[in-house]
């Protein structure tokens, strides 16, 4: 099938970004979205341009470098998708598709479709683990921990920090991907400890890092390739709040949550 | 308890938010209640407005209350909108949204514009300046006659219009509102959102049908002046 | 040249911990004057730099990647083997040993692979202590579940998403130390060279990805976790970004390259689809705990599966090896793959694939137990293929996965080079010539939690810190070299892009060493590769400048030396005139079509040593010797 792409074309960070359109002709339904960019970046180096610069590493759907804002929806239109994992027979001979990054000022474009995300890792950093030193674990087994928190922290603990919650949410909101650490490390037994000062952390270095508020439009949800639920955005309110009760001043701190 | 933290967290301007949200929400319940009392004729709405103003101090304190909420629940949502917009400097060129609401995407509009009804309605009903010559009536027990007042008010068309739809924007707000409240406090999880949702909307209805049916009884002439 | 593996004297199970008694220690006072480079962020990598950095070392850690967090050790799906023997079904450190050993074929050095499986609990009790959520039984405790390769149940999983939820572990571990400022964290910083002052490992070269600037790091050891050479074969399992730049351009400054030909071919792949295919997508091993794997017993059968009898079916694994069945180690059933597909018999548009049919196990368990067992992986099929597994069988096919071969190290896990330490799938040490299933988390792990924080302590306590800086001499004479040499792929500006060099390479090596190997193709291939690397670096093409971030730029670097490195991958499947593991040649078969080893001949490690670019390598070995298992044929019957 034959397809024209309209793409986000931007040099640098300091630069100011626009469209390009580009045909994509002969696109075998049995690609996947990033390889057919890969067949619009060699026709590009052939003709002396620079080719679209993309995220993407594992091209199976779980290391979440990709993002690529495909016709208005982080990762495209599959539900539960990655933009790799997204295949060219849900697109129509013919189709104008508009290819952007993501959108967010906490997200800042790099070059292309590329941004940064380190502001996530910034958020993880403050407080998004169980400050465990290699040796001192007990036996795996003395802590039982029942399986339906197991498995309620395994699905939020399986976000790919690929930053399509912030994409999706009308307010650049990174509510989901702080919720889903936040729940996964709450729910079990070895995240008591650090409990409360953790999500104060989290949350303080979030609201830093420029990404907006969550007003409840569970775009986020919908977007998110994993399908992470936002019961775990209320989960964190309640965690928030509970922590807030209990804290006595110093636990908000950052530098003290962890040492 | 760190106050200061939590008012300049996002987490924490949400809470006001919902907590204020859900203060008038709670308001809006039993205002209609008592606005409804108009079906049971002059004596009983009357009567009602006679018990509320007898409360005196009490009153004062309700109302001190409810102005603090609206000033909390404009002030959270001011901060917030004005951050939304700031988290996102350049759009797309054509976000598809999926799983949000009209009434979720309006919410600041919706809000500004319950606010300017609710003025309305104050100098309409509480402060009697826009209807002079109708609103210092007295009924035959003596008491202020708030039943003709109403059912005055809405025999003209434009009143009962901008009530009519000042009702559909409360409860779009509503729609939206009372579940967020609730998720933004934490009391929704995985299984008990969607429940909220639709009660939401349900309640919303519910707002929306009871408010509305006196403006249009009156206009119908279904609720007549009683003299 | 006899290498030393440096393994202690004692007892095999007693052999550890004399060593770790043995190593000298660095005070808690000094450990903070010591920096220690990490390269790489995977398990290896990210339990290493977090370890090191909770000791008191300075650690700076890179990876290519936008965060550390994207390390291709997410990618891993099925488990992670530990010998807790918690579902009391006769497990031990021992069986883990010698699982390990006979599923390596007999190529991995004793001394490690019993020390892998004396660490393998720590690890599992180390990654529960950070919160990863392993499956659990009703009553709270973790669950195992059987794996390729073994006959009990030890591995334990998280979904389909294991490698995923002990990278996260790892990623936060390191993200911890980030935030006491106790490793310095580059990504999208990509090492170019390793400097090597006075025959020790003394810093890197690195790209900045984003300004394309090319900085020197000094540090008093260098520590290697860059994974897997497997993208050489251009599709591959891998991710896009693997790539064997680091470790070759290490073996290029001195330290010896083992084993390159133990390459493994995993059985449980999606099938090639087209031309534009960019990579293979694998389909976890524990699939084949429940689908049941067939091929029509006539040759060119083109009916649908459901239309064909059971009677018209071969279930060629279950025939073959009845007592291991479906659950052959990977060599075996990859091979057997082929084997059918080769006579004709294979499925698909291709006749490249075989099925893989949980119709019996939908029956026998149904559908529901099946989706709650493998729904992530099933879904991941379904998007590429667009087909219904609960439906209709999956099709499968082999796929590069996993690279045995990596640089040489000895038991402290450090190369020849004095100050180089290479840790996971990079180096060479426990697999010998297959890997078992879920055991690269495995060895990931115990590289970087509970080896290398022992032993790189052994060579700083003999080592004085901080004595070359990053502006000594040889740093800025490899500094100069790596700038010429992008210089030099920005100026060819040629006809051919990068990914078409990368496609001719990866062909070749899958043709002549892929899963079946034989002299003649192996010298054919030999013949091409200076033609092919001659045409690269005389036509090849790389779009814009240096001075930005520029992904044809990094890929050609990486090509360039996959060019180079497939030379090597080849000289040494060449030189091992045996079948070993995933290492197979044709003329070395069992009368039955079996790999069949040649201990008299080959019962070594072949560790090559770079000669210069116009020479061959000069081939080391490191004897190995077996006192506690007996050299036996691999059988799985």
């Amino acid at each position: 099938m034959d397809l024209k792409l309209k793409v986000w074309r931007q040099k640098d960070s300091a630069s100011k970004g626009k469209f390009e359109i580009y045909n994509a002709p002969n696109i075998n339904p049995h690609m996947s979205f990033l390889e057919m960019l890969d067949v619009i970046n060699e026709d590009l180096i052939h003709a002396n341009q620079d080719p679209i610069a993309f995220d993407h590493d594992c091209r199976e759907g779980i290391c979440g470098a990709c993002s690529l804002t495909v016709d208005g929806k982080p990762h495209g239109p599959e539900k539960g998708t990655t933009a790799c994992q997204l295949h060219m027979r849900h697109f129509k001979h013919g189709n104008t598709i508009t290819v952007e990054p993501w959108r967010a000022k906490a997200f800042p474009v790099i070059k292309d479709l590329i941004v940064d995300r380190s502001a996530f890792d910034r958020i993880i950093e403050s407080g998004g683990y169980v400050s465990v030193n290699t040796g001192s674990a007990p036996e795996a087994n003395m802590s039982p921990v029942p399986k339906h928190a197991a498995d309620s922290a395994m699905d939020s603990a399986a976000c790919i920090g690929c930053g399509a919650c912030v994409a999706a949410c009308p307010n650049a909101s990174g509510m989901l991907f702080v919720a889903a650490k936040v729940s996964q490390l709450a729910l079990l037994p070895q995240g008591q400890v650090e409990r409360e000062k953790r999500v104060l952390s989290m949350v303080r270095t979030m609201d830093d890092e420029n990404f907006g508020n969550c007003t409840n439009h569970y775009e986020c949800e919908a977007a998110c390739p994993k399908e992470i639920s936002v019961g775990f955005i209320a989960k964190m309110n309640r965690e928030y709040l509970r922590a807030s009760l209990c804290d006595s001043g110093s636990a908000g701190n950052t530098k003290d949550a962890v040492n | 308890m760190n106050w200061q933290s939590i008012l300049s967290s996002s987490i924490g301007r949400k809470v006001v938010m919902a907590v204020s949200g859900l203060a008038l929400f709670g308001f809006v319940i039993i205002h209609m209640l008592g606005n409804l009392l108009i079906f049971a004729g002059p004596a009983a709405l009357n009567g009602y407005a006679e018990k509320l103003e007898s409360l005196g101090e009490i009153l004062w304190v309700a109302r001190i209350g409810l102005m603090v909420m609206v000033v909390l629940h404009i002030w959270s949502g001011l901060c917030l909108a004005r951050e939304n917009r700031q988290a996102r400097p350049l759009g797309y060129l054509g976000k598809k949204n999926t799983r949000t609401t009209f009434a979720a995407t309006t919410m600041a509009i919706s809000g500004l514009l319950v606010l300017a009804y609710i003025i309305f309605h104050l100098l309409h009903f509480t402060f009697r300046v826009t209807h002079p010559q109708i609103s210092h009536l007295l009924d035959a027990d003596g008491r202020r006659d708030v039943y003709t007042l109403v059912v005055l008010s809405f025999h003209e068309l434009p009143i009962a219009l901008a009530y009519f739809v000042s009702m559909i924007l409360l409860s779009l707000h509503l729609s939206h509102g009372f579940s967020s409240a609730l998720q933004t406090l934490g009391i929704a999880n995985e299984s008990s959102l969607h429940g909220y949702e639709k009660m939401g909307r349900l309640i919303a209805a519910v707002i929306f049908l009871g408010y509305s049916s006196i403006p249009t009884a009156c206009w119908l002439g279904i609720i007549k002046a009683s003299h | 040249m006899t290498l030393d593996a440096r393994v202690p004297a004692g007892l095999l199970h007693e052999k550890w911990d004399n060593h770790k008694f043995n190593m000298k220690l660095v005070s808690p006072a000094n450990k903070r004057k010591y920096k220690v480079i990490v390269v790489g962020t995977g398990l290896a990598g990210a339990s290493a730099a977090a370890s090191l950095a909770e000791l008191g070392y300075q650690v700076d850690s890179f990876c290519f990647q936008d965060s550390p967090r994207r390390a291709h050790s997410i990618a891993a799906q099925g488990g992670i083997n530990a010998a807790k023997n918690y579902p009391n079904d006769g497990d031990s450190i021992r069986r883990l040993f010698y699982d390990t050993i006979k599923g390596g074929d007999f190529r991995a050095r004793e001394e490690n692979v019993y020390r892998l499986a004396q660490i393998s609990n720590s690890i599992i009790d180390q990654c529960v202590a950070q919160g990863v959520p392993f499956a659990r039984e009703y009553s709270g405790y973790l669950a195992n579940r059987s794996f390729g390769g073994s006959q009990v149940s030890r591995t334990f999983y998280a979904r389909g998403q294991t490698g995923q939820q002990l990278l996260l572990g790892a990623y936060q571990a390191l993200a911890r130390a980030i935030h006491l400022k106790q490793v310095t964290m580059y990504p999208r910083t990509e090492m170019l060279d390793l400097v090597v002052v006075d025959g020790a490992a003394k810093g890197i070269i690195v790209r900045d990805l984003i300004t394309g600037q090319i900085r020197r790091h000094a540090a008093d050891a260098v520590v290697l976790a860059t994974g897997g050479y497997g993208n050489a074969f251009y599709l591959s399992t891998n991710a896009k970004g693997c790539n064997v730049t680091a470790t070759y351009r290490a073996y290029k400054r001195g330290a010896f390259f083992a084993n390159p030909c133990y390459t493994q071919i995993h059985p449980t792949c999606i099938p090639v689809s087209g031309d534009y295919q960019s990579k293979l997508t694998l389909m976890s091993e524990s699939l084949r705990n429940d689908g049941r794997i067939w091929v029509p017993k006539q040759k060119g059968d083109k009916r649908p599966p459901q239309e064909i009898p059971e009677a018209e079916r071969d279930y060629y694994l279950e025939r073959k090896y009845p007592s291991y069945g479906n659950l052959a180690p990977r060599d075996i059933s990859s091979r057997s793959a082929k084997e059918v597909c080769d006579e004709g018999r294979g499925v698909g548009e291709t006749g490249l694939g075989v099925y893989l049919d949980f119709a019996d196990a939908i029956k026998r368990l149904g559908e529901s137990v099946i989706r709650e067992r493998y729904s992530n992986l099933i879904q991941m099929y379904e998007k590429i293929t667009g087909e219904n597994p609960y439906k209709v069988p999956m099709r499968i096919y082999p796929a590069v996965h996993y690279t045995m071969g990596g640089l040489w190290v000895d038991y402290n896990l450090m190369s020849n080079l004095p100050g180089l330490y290479v840790l996971g799938e990079a180096n060479f040490s426990d697999h010998g010539a297959n890997r078992l299933g879920a055991s690269a988390l495995m060895q990931g792990l115990a590289d970087g939690y509970f080896i290398l924080p022992y032993t790189i302590g052994d060579y700083l306590a003999r080592t004085k810190p901080g004595v070359i800086s990053a502006s000594h001499p040889e740093f800025l004479k490899i500094e100069t070299e790596v700038k010429d040499q992008i210089n030099r792929l920005l100026s060819i500006n040629g006809k051919r892009t990068v990914d078409d060099f990368h496609r001719q390479i990866g062909k070749l090596l899958w043709d002549y060493c892929g899963m079946a190997r034989n002299e003649l193709g192996l010298k054919q291939a030999l013949a091409q590769i200076p033609g092919i690397r001659k045409e690269f670096w005389s036509n090849v093409k790389v779009s814009g400048s240096n001075e930005s971030l520029n992904q044809s730029l990094e890929k050609a670097g990486r090509v360039a030396d996959f060019i180079d490195f497939a030379e090597l991958l080849c000289l040494d499947a060449l030189q091992r005139a045996e079948s070993c593991g995933g290492h197979f040649r044709t003329e070395s078969q069992t009368s039955e079509g079996e790999a069949k080893r040649d201990d008299t001949k080959f019962c070594y490690v072949s560790a090559w040593e770079y000669q210069g670019a116009d020479c061959s390598p000069r081939l080391n070995q490191e004897p190995l010797s077996f006192e506690n298992v007996h050299l036996a044929e691999r059988s799985y019957k």
